[in-house]
């Protein structure tokens, strides 16, 4: 699939059950009455905050430095489209449609985050609407790869150099749920399990092995937001570091 | 066995509208309850918000008129708003009447308002995010129309925006501003001849008169940004759709069906040259007057993809 096409069918690269049964994909009422964002552009306005609401989700904490390699389109015209602005609210849990980002670069340096953006270039094979964030605090460092591919639709495509694929789904009904644990045997069978005994269907999943911290990432969709109860819960069991739920990246 | 209501082009609509007899809007409320799960409050209150944001954004132009960081645009909203402000006095030297101009304020101002980073809802995109906020803002005053009403439209508009999505693009990149502009044209077409109590076969014929008038439409903004030609051609965009329909709703007809347009734009649309699909090296944004903003600004050599946006 090229990125014409991803364009031209605007999204649905999400499991959804209404991909699966129609021939076509179907689209959502509100991937045509939407999104609500901040403008100018949502691509590389809109999308740019989505993927840093990502990253920042799943760096779990607040960096104090941030730096942006903007590849492609990104690098090029990032400044008339506020990509940087977008990118920088978004590492602050800016919403795409949250006005705040226009301020992003004055609410940063009140929050003491150091950061750069730097136009450069990731190779080929990344989608034009690329950026390479390396998050950092005193407690981690991380690197996340999104691509921008059309009205506001992202995917995460490397966490720490691991190709995964996330999605920042607009189809609303799944939630995303984000665990990170020790790299132990029988730790996806802890948080499968724990999801099963809730009676919560998982749709899809990926992991990959954090081989800096010795540590894996789990990524999953599931049918039904997790409560901040049953999110510290699955937390406190052995070996899990941190559980995070992305359904507010939804919109 | 439970109903279905899921169309992806016009056709399958218009045998959804006969068979639950239906309006557009009421199936299109039934699609996305059945693709969503959602309820039909939820979905409904979704809708409001989004409606709500379609005048605010309106409003925070009007209010607070500001020129975009490129210098481009941003002077248009206030004359517009002067018109309308004092439509008496101005009535009698425009041509078009008060819904009209009330469009292309509303459409302006939408895409103003984004120029300049305010809130929009982008519907179907952001470039072409001012028509339906246009046709809304005009029919308000003029057809008298409740919220719910207006939620109709939003409704009926995003039928006819699943049909293109489905059967062609909505993609500027993709497709040229015929796929934005003219798409949104359609949408809106459609949803001022509905809530005017038209059949949902009416509907469609002033959906295909508007895109028919759109096809082949460049896009070509100068520096690549969603200003110059997109916020005005959002806003005469608006009055377009206003004239389709009101040709609809004298009994006239498209020939070609709205299906047919729709491929036919697809068609068009990949024919294009790259230069003119959002990459801004063709059409305005070579002029020279294009190239020296371009330049101002530092955007000279951008989009060489058109993949790019």
């Amino acid at each position: 699939m090229t990125c014409k096409d991803i364009l031209a069918k605007k999204i649905v690269l999400v499991h959804t059950p209404s991909a699966l049964q129609a021939p076509m994909s179907t689209f959502s009422l509100f991937d045509i009455a939407g999104p609500i964002m901040v403008g100018p552009s949502s691509s590389h306005t809109a999308g740019a905050a989505k993927i840093g609401q990502f990253a920042r989700a799943i760096f779990d904490s607040t960096p104090t430095k941030a730096h942006f390699l903007l590849h492609g389109s990104f690098g090029e015209v990032y400044k008339g489209h506020a990509t940087d602005r977008a990118l920088l609210g978004g590492i602050m849990k800016f919403a795409p449609n949250d006005g705040r980002i226009k301020e992003a670069f004055e609410v940063a340096k009140e929050k003491k985050i150091k950061y750069a953006f730097e136009p450069g270039n990731l190779g080929s094979g990344y989608h034009p609407n690329s950026v390479r964030i390396t998050l950092e605090n005193k407690k981690r460092s991380m690197t996340i790869v999104g691509s921008s591919i059309g009205g506001g639709n992202v995917i995460i495509i490397q966490i720490n150099g691991f190709d995964v694929h996330l999605t920042g789904n607009s189809a609303e009904q799944y939630f995303t749920l984000v665990v990170q644990n020790e790299n132990l045997p029988g730790m996806l069978a802890k948080i499968t399990g724990f999801l099963g005994n809730k009676g919560i269907r998982i749709v899809n999943m990926q992991s990959c092995y954090l081989a800096l911290e010795n540590k894996v990432l789990s990524v999953l969709s599931i049918e039904k937001a997790l409560t901040l109860k049953e999110i510290l819960d699955l937390e406190s069991e052995d070996g899990i570091l941190f559980v995070r739920t992305l359904n507010k990246l939804a919109q | 066995m439970t109903k279905n209501y899921i169309f992806h082009n016009a056709k399958e609509l218009l045998e959804h509208c006969h068979n639950h007899k239906m309006s557009i809007w009421e199936v299109m409320l039934n699609y996305e309850l059945q693709l969503s799960k959602k309820s039909k409050k939820e979905v409904l209150k979704m809708l409001g918000d989004r409606l709500k944001v379609i005048f605010d954004s309106i409003d925070a132009a009007v209010k607070n008129p500001e020129m975009s960081p490129s210098g481009m645009v941003g002077k248009s909203t206030p004359l517009l708003a002067k018109a309308v402000r004092d439509f008496k006095k101005w009535d009698k030297k425009l041509l078009l009447n008060e819904a009209a101009t009330r469009a292309m304020l509303g459409a302006v101002a939408t895409g103003e308002n984004n120029a300049r980073m305010g809130v929009i809802l982008a519907f179907p995109t952001a470039g072409a995010a001012g028509v339906l906020p246009g046709v809304i803002f005009g029919a308000k005053h003029k057809l008298k129309l409740k919220e719910e009403q207006m939620l109709e439209m939003m409704l009926t508009a995003s039928a006819i925006g699943v049909i293109i999505a489905n059967t062609a693009t909505l993609s500027g990149a993709a497709g040229g501003c015929q796929a934005e502009v003219g798409s949104a044209t359609a949408m809106a077409a459609a949803a001022l001849t509905e809530v005017r109590g038209y059949s949902p076969e009416t509907s469609l014929h002033a959906s295909s008169l508007a895109l028919k008038n759109m096809i082949g439409l460049a896009c070509d903004p100068i520096g690549g940004l969603v200003e110059v030609p997109c916020i005005k051609r959002n806003g005469i965009g608006a009055v377009f759709s206003m004239a389709a329909s009101d040709m609809a709703c004298m009994g006239v007809e498209s020939f070609v069906p709205f299906d047919e347009v729709v491929r036919a734009m697809r068609e068009v649309g990949d024919m294009m040259n790259p230069k003119i699909r959002e990459t801004a090296l063709g059409g305005l944004a070579v002029t020279p007057t294009g190239q020296r903003v371009a330049e101002k600004m530092g955007l000279l050599n951008i989009g060489t993809n058109p993949c790019s946006k």
